[in-house]
């Protein structure tokens, strides 16, 4: 349920060989590819069609119009509830890495004209982890829904509960899930974006209530994360087990989205989902 | 194993085999031999035994409030069943494929209300804790509960819920039948069901599969139970690489009931025997019942709306945050 981020530490020593910010080793071929042709592309590779994690910042740049974002709640910062060890220096590391306060972006914005309450993971941070921060801002971005009559979008990239925050994370999974459940009451949709990775507390709460769910092709998905679940059953998993593909075969997901195709998606599901009558947008 | 056989328990164990060995029937003949007031010694004895009891039970680390939270004795959810309401019918299956043992849910009577409890069941001996997958729910399960409930609250009826668990299930069973989904789901229409909910976690709180039934409008801990994000062991796994860690991570993560009363995100703590529920279950179980009867009659005496809206504010109450950077970016905020 809480996220421990495995994997950072081999990818980081796997791109240490490469010369920063001009190539880097493709985690789905293991080819060399250039940074010009994944910016180029949206971080997706031009050989394998491997989807690389976006920041917060590069994913609001391809889902929204251009200038059309307003951000809110800036000034929410997190804070140490059981002063646990070392958390306040991985914030302030994960802060110098990301560039971020927290793990969540949220604000305003237009996507294809229509405006949305729109939050944005960023796994860079302490990896996407839901803690106070986290749970505050989904929260205020359904309420944010209520309160214009928006529809509410998130893209989650979390491995779930954020531990440093021990209880008080888990509480999060609550917070946010009655956040959408008020913003359902309220004849509003609420469209769920699972990008990789999206586990633990984070699927198991607000990612997980989706009117629509929509998932990136070939993100890990799932409860628990994919190393835990390999010791508990031994070798008896199905190869896609917790992806999305593996989530869509199993109706937890409504479609697969490539990159490139998420912003028209979106804009024809947010009409579809709009009460007001759409013809001719 | 006895029942004081953790390592904080040794000066128990020991007072407790010298007493027991005392009151054997051919010591009393030995001890009239030779003059000695056995009857003075045991009292004394006996004395000696509660202070130590109070001295351990009343300062547990939360390593040892773990070990207590999972003792293979302390009563389970359908023993507190028995134990506290006047009578139980249980109800089974989820209505989509399964019954899953991992949750018990049905109807009761409290001093003659009726309500609907649910609960995490763990198992006994080995055969029943595989049938209940050691209280591990799946999907199955969380919805089985789901449903119990809403069925209890379109008649107007509160809903109980024992919390006891290690966590949901993980396996691949779960995984494909969206526990996930079945998680959320719960918590979103909990927070949302239009009748009196209380919660109480009686052993384990484990995580996700805990919290499942932990949304209610007052949340009760007994004494020696936990709460926590993650268990001890999988916390000292991921921050020292050392499972056998688990002490300095159950400190870390504060997951007592004590410490959950102090972070604002529990009601109250509930008295347990000396030594542990699992000593006295009757009357850990009176305990129970005496603060469900008196949150249940307060938060039956509310407006609907109220409850539930109190019940919202409570949990978007939950969250530490720091302090704003001084002269930092002012919120776009024009609410
Ligand atoms: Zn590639």
């Amino acid at each position: 349920m809480a996220a421990g981020w495995f994997g950072r530490r081999s990818k980081a020593k796997a791109m240490e060989s490469v010369p920063e910010g001009i190539a880097t080793k493709c985690g789905g071929c293991g080819e060399i590819v250039f940074a010009k042709d994944l910016d180029r592309n949206m971080q997706v590779c031009l050989k394998c069609g491997h989807h690389h994690r976006l920041s917060a910042r590069a994913r609001l740049a391809i889902t929204v119009d251009e200038e059309s974002f307003v951000e809110f709640d800036l000034d929410l910062a997190p804070g140490d509830p059981l002063t646990f060890p070392d958390y306040l220096a991985k914030q302030s590391a994960a802060e110098a890495r990301s560039g971020l306060r927290d793990a969540m972006v949220t604000g305003v914005a237009t996507i294809d004209g229509l405006p949305v309450s729109i939050g944005v993971a960023d796994f860079a941070f302490m990896g996407g982890s839901m803690g106070s921060v986290v749970g505050e801002k989904v929260a205020r971005a359904m309420e944010r829904g209520v309160e214009k009559r928006l529809p509410v979008v998130i893209f989650s990239a979390s491995g779930g509960a954020r531990m440093q925050e021990g209880l008080v994370a888990l509480m999060q999974m609550a917070k946010t899930s009655a956040a959408v459940a008020r913003l359902q009451a309220a004849g509003l949709p609420f469209i769920s974006v699972l990008t990789d990775p999206t586990t633990g507390g984070v699927f198991a709460s607000y990612a997980s209530l989706g009117d629509l769910i929509l998932s990136e092709p070939g993100a890990i998905v799932g409860f628990a994360g994919r190393r835990v679940g390999n010791q508990d059953l031994g070798t008896h998993l199905p190869a896609n087990f917790q992806t999305s593909e593996f989530q869509l075969e199993h109706g937890m997901v409504d479609r697969i989205v490539p990159r490139k195709d998420m912003r028209p998606t979106l804009a024809y599901l947010l009409s579809f989902l709009s009460p007001e009558e759409t013809h001719g947008r | 194993m006895a029942v004081s056989a953790f390592e904080f328990e040794k000066p128990i164990a020991e007072l407790e085999e010298l007493l027991g060995a005392l009151r054997a029937p051919e010591k009393r003949a030995e001890a009239e031999a030779q003059g000695i007031d056995l009857d003075e010694a045991i009292a004394t004895l006996e004395g000696q035994l509660r202070q130590a009891m109070r001295q351990v039970y009343g300062h547990l680390t939360p390593w040892e409030k773990t070990l207590m939270a999972r003792h293979k004795d302390r009563p389970y959810s359908l023993d507190m069943i028995r134990l506290i309401f006047d009578d139980y019918m249980e109800i089974s299956g989820d209505r989509l494929c399964a019954n899953d043992e991992a949750i018990v849910a049905g109807f009761a009577h409290l001093a003659g209300m009726p309500l609907a409890v649910t609960g995490q069941q763990k198992g006994r001996d080995l055969k029943e804790r595989q049938r209940r997958n050691f209280g591990s729910a799946r999907a199955e399960g969380f919805r089985k509960a789901l449903r119990v409930a809403q069925l209890a609250a379109r008649f107007g009826k509160p809903v109980v819920s024992f919390v006891d668990t290690a966590g949901a299930a993980a396996d691949l069973r779960a995984e494909q039948h969206g526990v996930s989904e079945a998680i959320a789901r719960n918590l979103a229409a909990f927070s949302v069901l239009p009748v009196p909910t209380v919660a109480v976690v009686i052993g384990e709180g484990g995580s996700g599969g805990a919290i499942a039934l932990g949304v209610a409008d007052r949340v009760l801990m007994l004494e020696h139970a936990i709460y926590s994000v993650i268990a001890p062991e999988g916390c000292a796994a991921i921050l020292w690489h050392d499972k056998a860690k688990a002490a300095e991570a159950a400190d870390a993560l504060r997951l007592t009931a004590q410490s959950a009363l102090d972070l604002g995100l529990i009601d109250e703590v509930v008295c347990e025997p000396l030594g542990g529920a699992h000593r006295d279950p009757a009357a850990a179980a009176a305990a129970v019942r005496e603060a469900l009867e008196r949150h249940l009659a307060e938060i039956s005496a509310m407006d609907r709306q109220e409850l539930l809206d109190r019940r919202y504010r409570r949990l978007r109450s939950f969250g530490v945050f720091g302090a704003v950077a001084p002269g930092g970016d002012a919120s776009a905020e024009g609410e």
